[in-house]
This record gives structure tokens, C-alpha cells and sequence, in this order.
């Protein structure tokens, strides 16, 4: 799918990349998704003061963009919440090492005056996004919630109108909890919710939230702890209900089992204090680089980022990776060349 | 060059000629690269949406479906939601507008004043689509929301008003367009009511016709054509607007007759979802984008043709 008009475009904004960037050394360039762009953006900038001869430029285009510009050979490293797919990486002749960079959760977040910490069953979580729990003082949701008074208003619905990896990971988890949700409304970047209202991007979704008492939707942590919007406890397989938190989302990803590629999601987690709703976000590396100066740069600056470069994740609202997860990274990263 | 003082010969003027053909050829360059470059574009977009169309054709217009992991797409309330708001866009902004230039075209106020105030409307087609998109999240959505409520709770009945009310509603994407497309309206009615020529309205006078039966009876519909001309025009633009109705409208693709229940239109689909499309959701889009091309060019035409006919035909009277 790549047209000639494509191509110039490619083409000028790599030059251009190229030409600000002749003061250093070594200029890496990557693209792909928004979701981690501030923590790759702070990692260059902070690199960048320690090894002044390396520049990286990160451009958040979107996951899928992402993917074709790395597919295409016009970044030095891609970005995706959803890794690649197996088909994706066939097309990629160079071969792919996919490296677990930070991770993430998606919470309910939520405006109801006066209810300050709701819970919601997995039941409930499927059936606000199916339109089946209408009302806020639905008895799906009222009996886990004694003792708080839910008014008899109507639930507006808020989600993500712009393919996103959010709700890639958002309607993952709900399609593996509810068969109904699977069945009516599968999983993808984007899918046709059948109630709500779509905002672009997670600061359009949270000013759908904000604005209208009654609404909830679902955002990247960072974001709503950022707004300062209300989340909701969602309840996990093991039937406890859990707070979003750096803890309890770390919780989840100490119990996950990377495989070789490194390409997993914890969908359902089970340990009984993991928050349900969690995913890695990836960086998309070459198998092999020719420019060995390149593929040096590369190396130790996603080194330098999945070790130091983790104590920046926590204050913009990212999951630092748990030991094992950096240690198999690291052996991963090693098999570059 | 020849001196000027020099008697003028034909060789010189020959010489001039030929200068002057070079400029011709620039000039023809440039026109046909404006036209090849629409042609290029729509080519593009042709070959892009090439296997969409194979598979979908002019069910594609007509299927109220647009379920991106399931591989189906269909326009049809897209398309819709296009129609709709623009027209809504049009109700309200027409009388506004063509309210506006007739009184920026008559003497009811001093020359510097009424330059301001045409200065001041003219403005609001500077100001970025953007910034509209956000003055409607934290202006026009609070107030509909109010709005909403209260006419959903007492004529919930009548399905237009039909309750749950979103802020982010076809009715607040309208209205946020009516503003855009004013200055489009505005400025071109204003000349075509200063085109009328001072003959005919003095004629109107000496019959001892008021200022209003001059307005309505004759000025008006002298003027008719650019105004007729002005709403297409306006029309077109509310159509391809894309950031400010993205912001505004809620972006589903149910149908529903409420006006106050999310919607969306094609321009908006396409700044939504094309960041993240891949295979057929792109062809799908550009399938969807070509239509949104075509309806644009063919409103955008249509308003030139009625605006140079009908000059064509009022020409006696000027």
C-alpha cells in the first residue's frame, strides 16, 4: 500500500529528520504509537544529556503507522502497543526482535458526583459497553457497591473513535470475560461500540468524562491520574476487586510468562491482587543493522532504557518492567546484530 | 527591448511578442499543474480504494455497518450524518447570514462601522477549525447538554429530541458549523447585494416603495443567484469540515433520529480512523474518501454554475 505520494512524503521528512539532525553523531530515528511517545520522548531527552553524541527523534504516529513506516525501512526503530503479528513480521525480510519497553493499564474512569470509589463486576465492565446496564443504579452494579448511593441517571458511554492500542488492550480483556462481548463486538484498534459517544484520543475521551456527570469511559492510567479522574475497582479472575495503581498493575505483570519472542498479554490475569485490564507496549527493532555506529547507539540506549531509563515510567504514569521481564529483554536485545 | 524613444517598428513588436509567450507558457504550466495535481490525487485515491470498490460497490452507500475488526463497511451513516449536520449548519447559519449582509449592504449605520462589523464576521473564517473544536467542548457542549436534558425529559416523545442527550451531539456539531460557515455566507451575499445596481433601487424609491418592499421586492431577488450561490458554497465547506466536527459530533456510526445522540460524517471518520487502518479499513477509507471528493466537487460546482448562470442572465439589468 504504499503509494509514489507516499513515498515523496517518506522521503522528505526523512531528509528533513536528517538535516536537523546533523550536530550529533549518531541520530536515531523511530516512530510508532502515542500511547508510550512521552516516555520515549523523556528517555531521548534524558539520554541525550548523558551521551550528547547520540539524538533520538521519536515521532508518535499511531501504532499501525508505526508498523508500516518499520516495515517500510524508513525508521531505525518502530513503536506498537499490539507487538506485530505474525503475518506483519513475514513481510519484514530483515526479521523483527520485539522488546517489551514499558507497560501500561486502561482504567474505568468515570464522573458521578458523590461516588468516590465504585466497583464494578466483570459482568458490569461487558455490559456498560454492551448497552445491556443502562442506568447507574442497575442492580448489576448496585450490589457491589452497598452503601454508596448510585443515582437513577443514565450511563453515557465514552470511548476511543481513533484506532488506538488502547482499546486494542481494553476490548482484548473484555472479549475474554464476557462471550457476549466477544460474540457482538470482538477485538481490534477499533471496534463499533453499540452505545456511546467517541472522543479522538485519550484527552478527547477525557473531556467527554469530564464534562458530562454520569459518563464513564476507558483511559490510559497516566492519563486519568493526570485529570484527575475517578477510576473504578474492577473485579479480576479470582473475584477481588482492585484499585489502578503502580502496585497492583506491576502485580500483574510479575505473574506474566514472556515467551521467546516476547510478544504476551496478560488478557485475564489470575493472581489474586492483579489489576485486570494491563499490557506491555513494544519496540520493534531489525534483526541486523548495517551501520554498526547505528546499531551500537541503538543498543545501549534501549539498554540504558530498560534499566535506568525505568525510574522516569512511575511520574508519567507507566509500569516499570519487573526484573525477569528486563533480564530476558536484554538477552533478546543481544541477539541484534 | 526597443528604446523608447525610438519610432515602434513590427520587428520590435514581434520581439515583445515572443517575450511575452514565454510568460504564457509559464502561466499554462502552472494551470495545468493545478489540474493535474486534482487529477493525480483522485487517482491516487482511486487506486487505493480500488479493492474496496471491487468488493463492496455501491452496497458500500447503503450499508449502515461500519465494524472495522469484522471486516464490514458500509457508509450509509456517514453519509448521512454528512447530509444532516451541513444542512442543519445551513438552517440556522442562512438567515443569519444573508440577515448580516443586508444590513452591512444598506446605510442604516456609518461606512466605518459596518466595515468593522463585515471585518469582524470575515474574521471568523481565520480562526482555525481546531480552535472551533475546542470552543465548542467547553462552550457549546455545557450549554447542550442543558439544552438536552430539558427538552429530552419534556418531549422525549417526539423521536428528534429523543433522550439519553450526549453533549457531543449532531445538534453541537451543527451548530459549531453554522458559526464556521457564516463568513462564507456573509461575505458573499454582501457583494452580490452591492452589485444591485443604485438605478434599480432608486427606481423602487421613486415608486414609493418603503426601504422594506425595496429589500424584499426588488433588491433581494436581484441578488438572488449569489446568494443562492453563497449557501452551496457554504454548504461544501460544512461538508469537508473535519477537526471541529470530530471533536464535536461523538463519532458513532448508529442511526439514530435523535438530535441529540452522537453521530458522524465522512470527513471525520477519515481523521478518526485512518492513523491506525490497515488493508481493507484503508481501502474502505479511501473508498469513503473518494465519495466525500465527490460530493464536495459536485456541491462546490454546482454553486459556481448558479452564481456565473445566473449572472449570465441578470447581466441586462446591471
Amino acid at each position: 500500500m504504499i503509494t509514489t505520494l507516499q513515498k515523496g512524503i517518506l522521503a522528505c521528512s526523512v531528509l528533513a529528520m536528517v538535516s536537523t539532525t546533523q550536530a550529533a553523531d549518531v541520530s536515531l530515528s523511530g516512530a510508532g504509537a502515542t500511547f508510550p511517545a512521552p516516555l520515549y520522548q523523556r528517555w531521548g531527552v534524558e539520554y541525550a544529556k548523558l551521551n550528547p553524541g547520540v539524538q533520538v527523534n521519536y515521532q508518535s504516529v499511531g501504532s499501525g503507522a508505526g508498523v508500516k513506516n518499520f516495515t517500510q525501512g524508513v525508521v531505525d526503530f518502530g513503536a506498537s502497543d499490539a507487538a506485530m503479528s505474525d503475518a506483519e513480521i513475514a513481510k519484514v525480510p530483515k526479521g523483527v526482535v520485539m522488546i517489551p519497553a514499558t507497560a501500561g493499564e486502561v482504567v474505568y474512569a468515570y464522573n458521578l458526583p458523590g461516588v468516590s470509589d465504585l466497583k464494578l463486576s466483570r459482568e458490569a465492565m461487558a455490559g456498560i459497553f454492551l448497552g445491556t446496564v443502562k442506568k447507574w443504579n442497575d442492580p448489576l452494579i448496585a450490589k457491589d457497591n452497598a452503601g454508596v448511593k448510585l443515582p437513577d441517571m443514565p450511563i453515557n458511554v465514552a470511548y476511543r473513535s481513533d484506532g488506538s492500542g488502547t482499546t486494542y488492550v481494553f476490548t482484548q480483556h473484555l472479549a475474554a470475560i464476557s462471550k457476549a462481548f466477544n460474540d457482538q463486538i470482538g477485538f481490534d484498534k477499533s471496534v463499533t461500540f453499540p452505545v456511546g459517544a467517541g472522543g479522538k484520543g485519550n484527552e478527547g475521551v477525557t473531556a467527554l468524562i469530564k464534562q458530562s456527570p454520569g459518563t464513564i469511559g476507558y483511559v490510559e492510567y497516566g492519563y486519568a491520574v493526570n485529570n484527575g479522574l475517578s477510576m473504578a475497582s474492577l473485579q479480576n479472575k479470582s473475584g477481588n476487586f482492585v484499585k489502578p495503581s503502580d502496585e497492583s498493575g506491576a502485580a500483574t505483570l510479575a505473574h506474566v510468562k514472556l515467551p521467546d519472542n516476547l510478544r504476551v498479554w496478560p488478557v485475564d490475569p489470575e493472581g489474586a491482587e492483579d489489576y485486570p485490564i494491563v499490557s506491555f507496549t513494544w519496540l520493534l527493532l531489525y534483526k541486523e543493522y548495517e551501520d554498526k555506529a547505528k546499531l551500537k547507539a541503538l543498543k545501549d540506549f534501549i539498554t540504558w532504557g530498560i534499566t535506568d531509563g525505568q525510574k522516569y515510567a512511575p511520574e508519567l504514569g507507566y509500569i516499570p518492567l519487573p526484573k525477569e521481564v528486563v533480564e530476558k529483554t536484554k538477552a533478546a536485545l543481544a541477539t541484534v546484530k | 527591448m526597443s528604446e523608447p524613444t525610438k519610432p515602434v517598428n513590427p520587428d520590435d513588436i514581434q520581439e515583445f511578442r515572443s517575450g511575452m509567450d514565454f510568460f504564457r507558457i509559464l502561466c499554462w504550466v502552472a494551470a495545468v499543474c493545478a489540474v493535474a495535481i486534482l487529477a493525480w490525487i483522485v487517482g491516487e485515491i482511486f487506486q487505493a480504494a480500488w479493492p474496496a470498490i471491487q468488493k463492496f460497490g455501491f452496497g458500500f452507500m447503503t450499508d449502515s455497518a461500519w465494524v472495522p475488526n469484522r471486516e464490514r463497511f458500509g457508509v450509509a451513516p456517514f453519509l448521512i450524518g454528512t447530509a444532516v449536520s451541513s444542512l442543519i449548519a445551513i438552517l440556522f447559519a442562512a438567515p443569519l447570514g444573508i440577515a448580516i449582509a443586508i444590513f452591512l449592504s444598506e446605510d442604516f449605520l456609518p461606512v466605518p462601522i459596518r466595515q468593522t462589523i463585515r471585518f469582524v464576521v470575515e474574521m471568523l473564517a481565520a480562526i482555525p477549525s481546531v480552535v472551533y473544536g475546542l470552543w465548542g467542548i467547553f462552550v457549546i457542549i455545557p450549554i447542550m447538554q442543558v439544552i438536552g436534558a430539558w427538552a429530552s425529559q419534556h418531549w422525549g416523545g417526539v423521536p428528534l429530541f429523543a433522550g439519553p442527550a450526549y453533549g457531543n451531539s449532531m445538534l453541537t456539531a451543527s451548530v459549531v458549523l453554522a458559526i464556521m460557515i457564516l463568513p462564507t455566507i456573509t461575505a458573499i451575499s454582501r457583494s452580490a447585494l452591492v452589485a444591485v445596481p443604485k438605478t434599480l433601487r432608486e427606481g423602487a424609491y421613486a415608486l414609493g416603495a418603503t426601504r422594506w418592499e425595496a429589500i424584499l421586492g426588488v433588491i433581494l431577488p436581484t441578488a438572488a443567484p449569489g446568494i443562492v450561490a453563497s449557501v452551496i458554497l457554504a454548504m461544501g465547506r460544512a461538508m469537508g469540515e473535519t477537526m471541529a466536527v470530530a471533536m464535536l459530533i461523538g463519532n458513532s456510526s448508529r442511526l439514530t433520529w435523535s438530535l441529540f445522540s452522537p453521530a458522524g460524517t465522512l470527513a471525520g471518520l477519515l481523521a478518526n480512523q485512518f492513523g491506525e487502518a490497515e488493508g481493507m479499513q484503508v481501502s474502505s477509507l479511501m473508498y469513503a474518501a473518494l465519495i466525500l471528493v465527490a460530493l464536495t466537487l459536485l456541491v462546490n460546482m454546482a454553486g459556481e454554475w448558479v452564481l456565473r448562470y445566473f449572472q449570465k442572465q441578470t447581466a441586462g439589468i446591471r
